[in-house]
């Protein structure tokens, strides 16, 4: 049995508080007034040109949420001064919008990644038991341990984008621009899709998708915990099925999930390989989260039992998934790059302008650095190694969900500082809390798996 | 070069001749070479071989297509005759790059694979029209076969290869 050391419970009881703190501090600046926004604007453009340019430049990028209403700048320049004013007052409110956005955003894209971890694992998890793996049945409980996050951490992302778009709710459309039903009147493309994306549906859909998965996690467990002390094979068999059927259950969700609560940001935007893109970047995130704990608890003593031919598994899954992310990430940049349809290449003109060193960065970090670094067979066996390649590929997965959410909700106004950051804190807090609580729950040791024997002597 | 004599001993089992192997290198007598009829897990291991390097090879040999196509590509469609070809950006090889990748990759994948290959029947010595070097046709099918040198060592050599659970211990005198 795993006993959760105080020192990390009080390191992750320190992360949520200090969390929290940066998270409430971002709100209370965030709201600024007209007047506050103006000032700043004009001190920004004071060395530059005049205000028109830098509403023109503002105007040019694409901005879906004011998408509807872009069609007035066409004779903005030529026009008289009344135009002008309401010109500049229009660009102002915009980048009111955007200031307000941001710690909504900030706290999204956290909840989201820690979540999609959770998710991956889950996915990976089910991935094998359907395969019979003979290798993984010594990690089981770890992966184990890892899913418990899912159920709260799916919750409070569809309770993040609720609140966002419900003013009750303290938020005003700070992260889906289709919640605002004063946008969507002004929108021929948002309207026609409204079929899809209202509200009621984004909550039904939401229920129904945490709920299957719960659902699966939940049993799976049971069953799990209920095999050890078996003796027979039918707790075995029955997480079989369930798990290849989870698997049908979540390949659909998990796609529907990426357009409902991801690409939704963009409303004007569409892509088919979007939600591959959103599985592969959690798949690989959740084995490196696996490779990490394991690496952890063995080093604490807990996993005697796991030796270097499973890490050398695992890493090899973090190269391979690795790449397997580039390869989606580039087959949807490139087709798009290469066509250049006005519609759908707005997506990445804007990261291009805007989120350069994010987007480019993340390709370096998800795939270059894992491609060099976990290409040797004995690198992969070396705990440090796979750590520190590991640290490298979350840090891009988060800067991946970071480039898919930020340039829809902030647009230019981005920056990785107190609201970011202390939303990962938050939620890495609350992560470590929830995940070693449950490890504590069920001897590491799944030692009713029919398996259990031939992993305990994998060696590769 | 001495007139130099072999000793063969055969086996019918991949787990005896894995015995075998470790009993011999414990009396620290050389193995010359073993024959086997389907790869042996961990026999190299047993024998002490070194490990290959050919995985080496073959990363430097995928460098080597990469640059390849890089130096093609950017030769004919930026530096020789930059067309403008439906609208893709022809001025500079990085503002055209997606377009390439798909070359670069499969360029880097074949060089990667073929010039291995080829690496790999160089240094196995393997050929069309080679001549067969095998000392006994029953090791292709199922039996295993140990070759180890004499060096004035016959009777103690024999009997260590007949207690290990050879089948068969032949002395052959090897014509050079």
């Amino acid at each position: 049995m795993y006993t959760f050391s105080n020192k990390l419970k009080t390191f992750s009881i320190i992360l949520m508080v200090l969390g929290l703190l940066g998270v409430g501090y971002g709100f209370m600046t965030s709201h600024k007034s007209f007047e506050e926004v103006e000032t700043m604007l004009a001190g920004e453009t004071s060395h530059g040109g005049g205000h028109g340019e830098a509403a023109e430049s503002h105007e040019s990028v694409a901005h879906d949420e004011h998408a509807a209403e872009a069609s007035h700048d066409m004779d903005a320049h030529g026009a008289s001064a009344e135009v002008h004013a309401d010109e500049h007052a229009k660009h102002v409110e915009h980048v009111q919008h955007q200031i307000a956005n941001r710690p909504w955003s900030a706290l999204y894209v956290a909840a989201f990644f820690f979540m999609m971890i959770a998710l991956g694992v889950l996915a990976f998890y089910a991935v094998q038991w359907a395969a019979q793996a003979g290798w993984s049945p010594v990690l089981f409980r770890v992966m184990e341990g890892i899913t418990a996050y899912l159920l709260p951490g799916a919750l409070i992302v569809l309770a993040i984008a609720v609140a966002s778009g419900t003013s009750w709710l303290g938020g005003h459309y700070n992260l889906f621009v289709w919640m605002d039903p004063e946008v969507v009147a002004h929108d021929e493309l948002i309207k026609g899709k409204s079929g899809f994306l209202n509200m009621t549906g984004f909550i039904i859909r939401g229920l129904i998708f945490i709920a299957g998965w719960s659902l699966y996690r939940y049993y799976s467990r049971k069953f799990s915990i209920a095999q050890d002390s078996a003796d027979n094979n039918q707790n075995f068999k029955k997480t079989f099925r369930i798990s290849a059927a989870f698997l049908v259950f979540y390949i659909y969700t998990e796609s529907m999930m990426s357009w409902d609560w991801i690409m939704s940001v963009d409303p004007h935007w569409f892509s088919t390989l979007f939600g591959w893109y959103v599985f592969a970047s959690m798949f690989v995130s959740g084995i490196t989260v696996i490779a990490m704990f394991t690496i952890y608890l063995k080093s604490r003593g807990y996993l005697e039992f796991v030796n270097d031919s499973h890490l050398h598994d695992l890493a090899k899954f973090m190269f391979a998934i690795s790449i397997f992310w580039t390869y989606l990430w580039f087959s949807q940049f490139m087709l798009i790059w290469y066509s250049n349809i006005p519609e759908e290449v707005t997506y990445f003109v804007t990261r291009f302008a805007d989120y350069k060193l994010p987007f480019l960065g993340m390709v370096v970090m998800n795939f270059v650095f894992p491609l060099l670094v976990l290409m040797n067979s004995d690198y992969k066996r070396i705990p440090w190694f796979v750590v520190m390649a590991g640290i490298v590929i979350l840090a891009g997965h988060y800067i991946d969900v970071f480039n898919m959410i930020m340039p829809a909700t902030v647009g230019d106004r981005w920056f990785i500082g107190i609201p970011e950051l202390s939303s990962i804190c938050l939620f890495a807090g609350l992560f470590i809390f929830i995940t070693f609580t449950a490890l504590t729950k069920a001897p590491l040791l799944a030692k009713g798996n029919p398996f259990i024997k031939e992993s305990e002597h994998f060696h590769y | 070069m001495e007139a130099s004599k072999v000793i063969h001993a055969i086996y019918t089992d991949d787990d005896v001749l894995m015995a075998a192997v470790k009993r011999v290198r414990a009396e620290k007598h050389h193995i010359e070479e073993i024959y086997t009829p389907f790869p042996v897990h961990g026999l190299d291991k047993a024998m002490g071989l070194a490990p290959t390097r050919i995985a080496i090879t073959s990363f430097m040999y995928g460098c080597v297509g990469l640059t390849v196509a890089i130096v093609m590509m950017n030769y004919i469609m930026i530096q020789d005759w930059p067309q403008n070809i439906g609208g893709k950006p022809s001025f500079s090889y990085i503002e055209n790059m997606p377009a390439f990748v798909p070359i670069m990759f499969e360029l880097t994948v074949f060089f990667a694979a073929h010039l291995m290959v080829i690496t790999f029947y160089l240094r196995s010595r393997m050929w069309p029209f080679k001549k067969a070097e095998n000392p006994d046709v029953r090791t292709t099918d199922d039996h295993f076969l140990m070759e180890i040198a004499i060096h004035g060592n016959e009777k103690e050599l024999t009997t260590l290869l007949e207690e290990t659970g050879a089948v068969e211990v032949n002395i052959i005198d090897k014509a050079h």
